[in-house]
């Protein structure tokens, strides 16, 4: 049955991680200040608070489904800081990609370690075919040459899955990845960048120089190049079915918080959100919230219906870009809404809405930006091949 | 627990609606626009459906099917995918019936749902809008005055689908209790149904303006009885169907518009192919799965009983503005050919803008 209802499970889990995450936002500014500080792996406070997941333990029928939950935790998290968390969590995108694409005996070796994921390079973003870091096979080793940017927890991860091409002349099939883990000799950790928003973040920039790694540290093993086709692309393309809608649900989590912090600022200042009120006796600025909420509503729907049909198991590769899409959209309208709703104190660093409004821009950008996820539902609404839209 | 899962019957009745929508609505819908009328033959063949009986108890003549405001938002999508006025005129039975279901006493009940129940197609309507700008369904200026142990009516209501044909009417008003409703047989006196109201949209479906000017009626008429009626919930359930009227029209023109602009060639190529056309049908599938998501949420809350007005107005609010967005877009994909009543999408953008204003012509 159609339900939209949390189950009391599902309420005790996230509202554990409210409570995490407004002790985690109590920080978020200082490390907003500080971009080149680590939030700790443990806030001081953890020690007294026992940690939300542990709830995770009891689930039944009756509860959401994993990736749902996922999605619910992400928001959640980013409610009280993007970066900053009682407790470091930070699995990172390289691990999604041990699950999706390694063999079991990797996924037994790795998947301790926080992986990180490096595809871009600094010529080289939405297009991944792109990718001129390079591999080549020496002996039992392979040597990895080449620069990655933007490596989301490059700096702490354990290890790194790296894409690179095996021939360039291949194209998409010749591109493979690689686990690097940290130390390899010429593995660098050229510096972290400095940003917009998400400062906290840990954002690294690579160098691969001659970085000799075992030969079966190719994820899924598979050394040949295929003819013809995209080879193991579109399998690691696979991955993003997961993570987009979890990156909408990190949009939205803040999002979420500029709006709470709207409305109670509204009704500081004696400005009620009534939902029975039409146009001619609503005032601009409540009309102009349920403007922005509804938007906010219809994003995490989608990003629940993407995240649902994962759970089922079903095709939803549509679905988590209309999800990503929809809130990499929707979280800019309302932090740009909610600052314009509150005016100056709206752009005060004073309070975190300012901040949120940095934090978000990123959604509609990373793990594709908005454009590549139109790309793809219009390829599959119109039933068009790479080639035929691009 | 977060599910998106419909049930086998729900999903059987979709599957019926899909085949009468693309059997029956949409090879009428612009002969009918045209005409401004719906021939009696489609109110036959609509009220085949049961639409109206299936969720009436058994104990009152119906199928005794469970009430469902969910089923009946599925019900809408799918219907108004063939062509939303016959959609709406198709429902209009259940705007009455349901409102008596939900809200009348056995009386009310016995004395009315009968007539729903028959072989012929029967309507009543619901007399809600009213002329006047920025119309707010929650502050009718519609008055119930207490009179002896009667009420009087005052106003003037528009709107009201299928006037001329309904036997009944229920009419929200305000009384000194707040939101009312009453019941109206079309002949009291007092009560004046104009000439058919002429139309930006949603043409084919007939509606009339009702003059109450001193309607007497017993206290036995106001729906609900001495405990009167949740008309909140009955503006609720309006802003859901319309929500899910025009989820189906939006999906309409998103599935007219992908063909089309796979045929059309400009500069040697399908202008599906280029991105200003590709990533515009890529933003209107976005905004119909959001629409309908919007929609099944308020159901839901209808559905549970929960109260429905957040959910309800940020539903109605949102589609109603993106399935006129997605509308307008649909005109501009087919460029001049848009603009041509020979294809329907000028037609689905005045419905659209019609429907986007109306509170509460549909109970669902």
């Amino acid at each position: 049955m159609v339900n939209f209802e949390l189950s009391k499970n599902d309420k005790t889990v996230l509202d554990a991680l409210r409570s995490e995450s407004l002790i985690a936002r109590k920080y978020a500014r200082q490390y907003d200040e500080n971009e080149h500080e680590f939030p700790p792996d443990e806030l001081p406070e953890a020690k007294d608070h026992p940690n939300f997941m542990s709830h995770m333990a009891t689930r039944g029928a009756e509860d959401s489904g994993g990736s749902v939950m996922m999605t619910l935790i992400a928001m959640g998290s980013t409610w009280g800081d993007y970066s900053v968390r009682l407790r470091r969590r930070d699995s990172g995108l390289g691990n999604s990609a041990l699950k999706a694409a390694g063999t079991p005996e990797q996924i037994e070796k790795w998947g301790g370690l926080t992986l990180a994921m490096a595809i871009t390079e600094p010529g080289c973003g939405s297009d991944p075919s792109q990718v001129r870091t390079t591999a080549t096979l020496d002996g039992d080793n392979w040597v990895i040459n080449g620069e990655k940017i933007f490596v989301t927890t490059g700096c702490r991860a354990d290890g790194v899955v790296v894409w690179a091409t095996l021939d360039r002349s291949a194209g998409r099939a010749g591109i493979k990845s690689f686990l690097v883990e940290k130390g390899a000799p010429g593995f660098i950790v050229a510096h972290k960048e400095k940003k917009l928003g998400i400062r906290a973040d840990d954002t690294a920039a690579y160098v691969f120089e001659d970085c000799r790694i075992p030969r079966s540290n190719l994820l899924g093993g598979k050394e040949e190049i295929p003819k013809g086709g995209s080879g193991g692309f579109k399998g690691v393309m696979k991955t993003f079915n997961m993570t987009r809608p979890l990156v909408a649900g990190l949009g939205l989590g803040m999002a979420e918080a500029a709006l709470d912090f709207t409305r109670e600022e509204l009704s500081r200042a004696g400005i009620d959100i009534a939902y029975d009120v039409q146009g001619t006796t609503q005032s601009a600025a409540a009309a102009k919230f349920i403007e922005l909420e509804s938007a906010f509503e219809a994003a995490k729907l989608t990003m629940l219906r993407a995240s649902w049909l994962a759970d089922k198991g079903e095709t939803n590769n549509i679905e988590a870009s209309v999800s990503k899409a929809k809130a990499g959209g929707a979280v800019r309208d309302i932090t740009q809404g909610c600052i314009e709703i509150l005016g100056p104190m709206g752009i005060s660093r004073a309070h975190l809405l300012e901040k949120w409004f940095r934090d978000v821009r990123i959604t509609d950008i990373y793990e594709g930006t908005g454009e590549i996820q139109r790309m793809i539902i219009a390829r599959g609404l119109l039933d068009y091949t790479r080639k035929e839209l691009n | 627990m977060i599910s998106f899962e419909l049930s086998e019957e729900q999903t059987s009745v979709r599957e019926a609606m899909q085949g009468f929508a693309s059997d029956v609505l949409r090879p009428a819908a612009r002969e009918y626009d045209e005409a401004s009328a719906i021939p009696d033959l489609f109110f036959q063949q609509a009220w085949a459906l049961g639409l109206t009986a299936t969720q009436i108890p058994e104990s009152y003549g119906g199928y005794g099917a469970e009430r469902s405001p969910f089923t009946n938002a599925l019900v809408l999508e799918e219907l108004a995918y063939g062509d939303a006025a016959l959609a709406v005129a198709a429902m209009t039975p259940c705007l009455f019936a349901n409102a008596l279901l939900d809200h009348g006493t056995d009386e009310q009940k016995q004395a009315h749902l009968a007539a729903f129940c028959g072989d012929s197609f029967h309507t009543g309507s619901l007399a809600l809008s009213e002329p006047k700008p920025g119309f707010d369904p929650f502050a009718p200026s519609t008055t119930a005055e207490k009179k002896g142990s009667g009420y009087t009516l005052h106003g003037v209501k528009s709107f009201v689908p299928l006037a001329a044909s309904a036997a009944h009417f229920v009419v929200i008003a305000r009384s000194e209790d707040g939101l009312d409703a009453f019941i109206v047989p079309r002949d009291t006196p007092g009560l004046t149904v104009s000439e058919t109201e002429k139309n930006l949209g949603l043409k084919a479906l007939q509606t009339s303006e009702l003059r109450l000017d001193g309607v007497d009626l017993p206290a036995a008429q106001r729906l609900g009885g001495a405990k009167g009626a949740d008309v909140r919930r009955l503006i609720n359930q309006g802003r859901v169907a319309i929500s899910a009227v025009l989820t189906g029209l939006s999906r309409a023109v998103l599935d007219y518009c992908v063909p089309y602009s796979k045929e059309r060639v400009a500069f040697d190529e399908p202008i599906a192919q280029k991105q200003s056309i590709a990533f515009r049908l890529a933003e209107m599938h976005m905004e119909i799965e959001s629409s309908r998501w919007m929609t099944w949420k308020a159901a839901s809350d209808l559905e549970a009983g929960r109260d429905a007005t957040r959910s309800a107005t940020m539903a109605k609010r949102y589609v109603a503005e993106k399935s006129m967005w997605i509308s307008d877009n649909g005109v501009q994909v087919l460029g001049g050919h848009g603009f041509i009543r020979e294809h329907p999408v000028e037609l689905w953008y005045r419905n659209a803008r019609t429907l986007g204003v109306l509170e509460g012509t549909a109970t669902v």
